[in-house]
């Protein structure tokens, strides 16, 4: 077996260097596809006209498309379509293009998060005086996010995953490094193993991130004993 | 003072109220009766605009709508005059009993939180639940989460609070404990419409007794008048109806019911 244990280990240090651009990615992106997906829900849920059929397009379009494709599209189609969009960076590029992506799915994610939310605490909220806008910051929005947190953190997960993409435009992430150093060297298995093993870890220090958050905000919905 | 005015409401093609007029003076308790369906909770729920009458006038305190032509900020006003005790509670379970109470005070009337706290404090002493103002509403009886609800609907100072069926969905246990609250709040003068199946309740605490059935009022007048001597055909219905189901029950129940 021609495996060399000890190489892996050692670009492993060289390959976390570039954790920071693949989290970059993936948190800003997420980011946007949060506030996109926020009101993308609240389109959805209060079925505003026109804006309902336009959100119904936009999510069809990014769930049934491949995110390569979109980045493809965003990056090399957008500026011959717009100038201006010459000088953007491939970075940026993977950064619109996972947005819209992740928000198409989290529209469908808060939406059945806020389903979830009984109509009557809204209506309570209304008649003591809150407007609509108040009861969605402080009664609403804050019980949906809870029962939307396993799906999300499922979209995240996949967002980190997907981030690796962004390498196919150029963007050098852990995998862009991952096959320089394979390429280099010719330990193809072990370089992609230990970006293997590097995205698993990070997976894995976020779900716990997620579990601990999750008994945090889960105080108000456990019975006393 | 409530005024109402040829309040008419349909869902689709089904009529549910038909030209509904009265009026509450203020600290009037007024019980509404009738057989499920009549529109009771319906018209509770247009005099604040949970939902929206087809027609009519609502006048509450020095608000005045015309409910054909409304705008973001009448029916704002006009939800400012009342607030509600619901079926179902619906206590906001992501905040403690406290905060229920004083949420709506700090959002709405931007108080601190030690003039809030101070409020929702002395209401939850009012409705005897001051030991649970920590407690979340998951952790709550039925009963308990009532009483958090009706010292909610008391903090913002209503000029008349509305109940609809406040112990409809209560087990039976839960249910003298919070008639006791809405009468003791009754005694204080307090302006109150009450949409209820309690019949014995509704002749202690009532100054006035609607009788609705079919999207009408067909009824109304003191207690003692439309139990003790009902003039309309349907009313008497509806009471045997109850008497009939409700004599067992009555009897052994009678001493939780006792009120006062």
């Amino acid at each position: 077996m021609n495996f060399d244990f000890g190489y892996m280990i050692e670009i492993i240090p060289e390959l976390i260097k570039y954790v920071p651009v693949t989290l970059y990615i993936t948190i800003v992106s997420m980011l946007f596809a949060i506030i996109i997906g926020i009101f993308l829900a609240l389109i959805l849920v209060n079925r505003v006209p026109i804006l309902l059929q336009l959100s119904k397009v936009y999510i069809s379009f990014f769930r049934g498309t491949p995110p390569l494709v979109q980045l493809l599209i965003i990056y090399f189609g957008l500026p011959q379509l717009v100038p201006a969009l010459n000088s953007i960076t491939a970075a940026t590029a993977a950064i619109i293009a996972f947005s819209l992506n992740v928000s198409a799915y989290l529209a469908e994610i808060f939406r059945a998060g806020l389903d979830s939310v009984d109509k009557g605490q809204a209506e309570a909220a209304l008649t003591v005086g809150m407007t609509y806008p108040q009861a969605l910051r402080g009664i609403i929005l804050p019980q949906a996010a809870r029962n939307a947190i396993p799906a999300t953190g499922n979209t995240f997960l996949g967002l980190l995953k997907n981030s690796s993409l962004a390498f196919t435009i150029g963007v050098t992430e852990l995998l862009a490094q991952g096959k320089l150093l394979a390429t280099a060297t010719l330990n193809f298995f072990e370089a992609y193993l230990a970006v293997a093993l590097i995205y698993w870890g990070l997976t894995i220090i976020y779900s716990w991130l997620q579990t601990w958050y999750e008994n945090h905000i889960s105080k108000p919905y456990v019975r006393e004993t | 003072m409530i005024k109402i005015s040829n309040i008419k409401k349909s869902f689709n093609k089904s009529v549910v109220l038909k030209d509904i007029s009265f009026h509450v003076t203020d600290g009037e308790v007024v019980a509404i009766i009738g057989p499920s369906g009549s529109g009771k909770s319906t018209l509770l729920r247009c005099i604040n605009f949970l939902e929206k009458p087809d027609s009519g006038k609502i006048e509450i305190g020095d608000v005045t709508v015309d409910t054909t032509k409304t705008t973001k900020s009448e029916i704002q006003k006009l939800r400012m005059q009342t607030s509600m005790v619901f079926q179902h509670y619906n206590l906001f379970k992501n905040k403690t009993a406290l905060e229920n109470v004083t949420h709506s005070l700090r959002v709405t009337k931007k108080l601190n939180k030690k003039q809030a706290d101070e409020i929702g404090r002395n209401l939850l002493d009012q409705v005897g639940l001051l030991s649970k103002a920590d407690s979340y509403p998951i952790s709550l009886s039925g009963g308990q989460q009532q009483r958090v609800g009706i010292a909610r609907a008391l903090a913002v100072g209503p000029n008349a609070i509305l109940f609809d069926e406040p112990t409809s969905s209560l087990d039976p246990e839960w249910v003298g404990e919070v008639l006791r609250v809405i009468s003791g709040i009754a005694n204080k003068e307090k302006t109150m419409i009450i949409v209820t199946h309690e019949m014995k309740f509704a002749r202690e605490v009532a100054d006035k007794v609607i009788f609705m059935d079919d999207g009408l009022i067909v009824e109304q007048g003191t207690p003692e008048a439309v139990f003790d001597n009902p003039q309309n055909e349907r009313t008497k219905k509806f009471l045997r109806n109850y008497q009939k189901h409700s004599s067992v029950e009555m009897d052994k129940e009678n001493g939780k019911f006792a009120l006062l």
